[in-house]
């Protein structure tokens, strides 16, 4: 397998725990809150899973365990931002923070014990086109993180729910004038977010490195956050960038697997790097930023 | 009499120390259109709020069709068929206005299209469904805001101001609209304080003045300075007459300035010309959201040009485009912003401080240290001069009300005897006295041989102060209209856009 054909082939999956728990955000940032802590979450996320799935309890109770568990996690969140009117950016760093302090601690007695992960399925005659078909050999997961994104992009441009979130984030009086509960739908909102970081970390943790290791998540949830930038607030753009972001985390593999002489740390910290430069350019079209950002993004909601 | 459609009894509602209203009765009659005047702060926001149900009432009974009414929020409101349409619109700006809707009314989005088009033509409402809110003029805006009302078949509906956004053209549409649908059966709660507007439009007033009734009148059968009265308990004051002066040096000059904002929302300007001279007010006219804040930014300095741009304004004789804020207030120049807190006052800092901001010239710091007694009795100055009714310098500005806070900071730019003052809606939720008063100011500092600009949303106010008006529309500048050979009338054909002269013709 050359370079590229391996980029190909495990693209989609890299990606996956970027795009769910990125997804996860967005629906949270379209509702007017900024949550932080998604790297948190999705370690904590990420040791429930691996518990269950060592344990014996199979890889759907694993994302439903993890689902659930960062779901609960995120709403401590929401009671301290959104029903105490706490902070944002302190209180999800604070629920960051110790959402990795009980991924460490309960996954102490675990370390570097291995699972199995799941099976790829091809799909039938596109999984056969010469190269680009490497791209449809994926384990369930990554097929129903697209089922995602586009169930997310299709509520945004045509559901009322999609619509009501979205007029939450950008004028939270006057949803609230118009007789939509504005901390409930927020709750709503962080509640899945906290899902699908859950996700994005049982995926990380038992299907793409069946492996556990204390820090394990290494940023991802970090990433995500920046690509909800990255993609100016759009399902499809944040969707091209997980896939960016995916290929680019395993370009480093691919080089040391061709012997390129490049320290495996430089390699290693490509997705960081690439992270601030987009960031930068995006950054600099405020246009862009103007017409698709939120406008009561992490500001606490007053009557 | 018919029973009536909604009636007060002994309402009251107070906010810590501050009684909004104190034992308000009110009548709505159905099929009327029902005027609730008052000056700013006179209770009028609060008593609509209990209706719509945003608030409760302290003390007191509301009935509602014959039934007692208890509402918890406005949603209960709008069931039992109270609609209402705010000063400040609560629309969302990157939907389309059939989404903006949709939050509201049940429907599919096609029917929902179909349903706002009639409505529509029934009512004089023309607006494009499929239009995104951020692309639509003010008027426009209001009459979404409208249709979202009426979709939910209100009986009653509540307009509050809804014409101190209006250009004087439409505000005729708006009364027609406002007629054909009393006709239809529903009544309207019309809040104001123009007196010629009630007095055109409704069938019934009620006055308030400081949180109580002083009256229920018929305004037909008042003249405007009968209800001046019963609104603010005295005559109002005479306007003072302005000097006329001529051919004083240019103070301020731009010329041919177009400018297009980073931010998509914001108005682009094109071909702004303006002079104005010392010993003279120039007034800038127009529906707010056609460049003025744009344009402000521009000349006080918050907005620099680029480099390439030069040659565009001048202050004093002296290219300033590329020179800051700070710059240009070395050159004698004071700026009285339209937003009060955070642009013309920190909120959290107390007066004294907010003096400091702009006044520290006037030898309020030596050696770059605060003169604590100096700065204070500075304050004092304006707090005195200007009425300012607080308990003393040391109170946060935030705590002072909208008008209080406006007579400090337009004291304090005052103050400052600068060349040239540029004031941004001088008299925004001031009292009618108080308003008064600021404008005699602004006249008698013209008189003194001040340079004064003026950008104001009240045409009366323009006519009552300036010498020259020129209207913005769509980011582009009227010519210049002497207000003596200038009828209120021109100045809305410039609002609207609809006084753009002919192109010259190119002959073959």
């Amino acid at each position: 397998m050359n370079a590229l054909e391996f980029i190909l082939a495990g693209m989609l999956a890299a990606a996956t725990p970027f795009l769910l728990a990125a997804l996860g955000e967005l629906v949270v940032e379209r509702a007017g809150v900024l949550n932080l802590g998604v790297e948190g979450l999705m370690a904590f996320g990420a040791v429930l899973a691996f518990i269950v799935v060592y344990h014996g309890g199979g890889h759907l109770l694993s994302f439903v365990a993890a689902g659930l568990g960062s779901a609960v996690l995120s709403l401590v969140f929401a009671l301290v931002a959104l029903g105490f009117r706490a902070n944002q950016v302190a209180t999800g760093l604070a629920i960051g923070i110790l959402g990795q302090g009980l991924s460490a601690l309960f996954g102490k007695t675990y370390e570097s014990l291995t699972v199995k992960g799941l099976p790829k399925l091809a799909l039938p005659w596109l999984s056969e086109i010469p190269l680009a078909g490497r791209l449809f050999t994926q384990d369930i997961v990554v097929w129903l993180s697209l089922a995602a994104t586009l169930a997310i992009w299709v509520m945004f441009a045509y559901t009322k729910v999609g619509l009501v979130v979205r007029a939450t984030g950008e004028n939270p009086k006057a949803a609230h004038a118009i007789g939509y509960s504005v901390t409930a739908i927020r709750f709503a909102a962080v509640a899945f977010g906290g899902t699908m970081a859950g996700f994005a970390g049982a995926y990380a943790a038992v299907v793409y490195t069946p492996l556990w290791a204390d820090g394990m998540i290494a940023g991802r949830g970090w990433i995500a956050i920046a690509l909800v930038v990255f993609g100016t607030w759009l399902t499809g753009r944040i969707f091209l960038g997980a896939c960016l972001f995916g290929a680019v985390s395993l370009m480093g593999l691919a080089a040391q697997a061709t012997g390129l002489d490049v320290p495996s740390q430089v390699l290693a910290s490509l997705p960081y790097l690439v992270t601030i430069i987009v960031l930068g350019i995006i950054s600099a079209d405020r246009r862009l930023l103007k017409l698709n950002g939120i406008a009561s993004l992490g500001e606490p909601f007053e009557r | 009499m018919t029973a009536p459609l909604l009636s007060l009894r002994g309402i009251s509602k107070s906010y810590g120390q501050i009684h909004a209203n104190q034992g308000i009765d009110l009548d709505v009659a159905p099929e009327s259109i029902h005027a609730v005047l008052g000056e700013n702060g006179a209770g009028k926001s609060t008593l609509m709020k209990l209706i719509y149900g945003v608030e409760q009432p302290d003390e007191g009974t509301i009935v509602w069709d014959g039934e007692p009414l208890n509402l918890a929020s406005p949603a209960e409101a709008r069931r039992k068929g109270i609609g209402m349409v705010f000063q400040h619109f609560s629309l969302f700006e990157t939907l389309t206005v059939v989404e903006n809707i949709r939050l509201v009314v049940p429907g599919r989005k096609a029917d929902l299209t179909e349903r706002i088009r009639t409505l529509g033509r029934d009512f004089g409402l023309e607006v494009d469904p499929l239009a995104p809110v951020h692309a639509l003029s003010v008027g426009e805006r209001q009459r979404v805001e409208i249709i979202r009302c009426l979709m939910t078949k209100p009986r009653l509906l509540i307009l509050d101001e809804p014409t101190s956004v209006l250009p004087p053209q439409s505000v005729d549409k708006l009364f027609d609209t406002l007629r054909r649908l009393r006709d239809g059966g529903v009544s309207i709660l019309f809040i104001s304080h123009k007196l010629e507007e009630i007095r055109a439009i409704c069938d019934k007033a009620t006055i308030l003045r400081a949180g109580r009734v002083t009256g229920h009148v018929d305004p037909r059968e008042h003249d405007a300075h009968d209800l001046a009265r019963l609104m603010i308990g005295r005559d109002m004051p005479e306007p003072m007459p302005a000097v006329s002066q001529s051919g004083g040096e240019k103070r301020l000059e731009i010329i041919g300035l177009d400018h297009r904002p980073e931010d998509p929302f914001a108005v682009a300007l094109s071909g702004i010309s303006l002079t104005v001279r010392a010993g003279e007010i120039l007034g800038i006219a127009g529906i707010s959201g056609n460049g003025q804040s744009e344009l402000a930014a521009l000349i006080s300095g918050e907005t620099v040009l680029p480099r390439e741009q030069r040659d565009r304004i001048y202050m004093m004789g002296k290219d300033v485009g590329t020179l800051g804020a700070a710059a240009r207030r070395q050159l004698g120049f004071a700026f009285v912003p339209e937003d009060r807190l955070g642009r013309g006052a920190v909120p959290e800092m107390s007066l004294v401080l907010n003096s400091l901001l702009t006044a520290h010239p006037l030898g309020l710091l030596r050696h770059g240290l605060v003169e604590k007694a100096r700065a204070k009795a500075f304050t004092s100055e304006c707090i005195r001069q200007y009425d300012v009714r607080t308990p003393g310098p040391d109170v946060e500005a935030g705590a002072l009300s909208g008008g209080n806070l406006q007579k400090f900071i337009v004291g304090r730019e005052i103050m400052l005897s600068p060349k040239l003052l540029f004031v941004a809606q001088p008299t925004w939720g001031v009292d009618v006295g108080a308003a008064s008063a600021i404008r005699r100011r602004l006249v008698a500092l013209r008189n003194e041989g001040m340079a004064i600009l003026v950008i104001s949303e009240e045409l009366e106010e323009l006519f009552e102060l300036c010498d020259v008006i020129q209207v913005l529309h769509h980011g582009t500048l009227s010519p210049r209209l002497e207000t003596r050979d200038t009828r209120p009338e021109d100045i809305g054909q410039y609002m609207i856009g609809a006084h753009t002269p002919a192109a010259p013709k190119v002959l073959a």
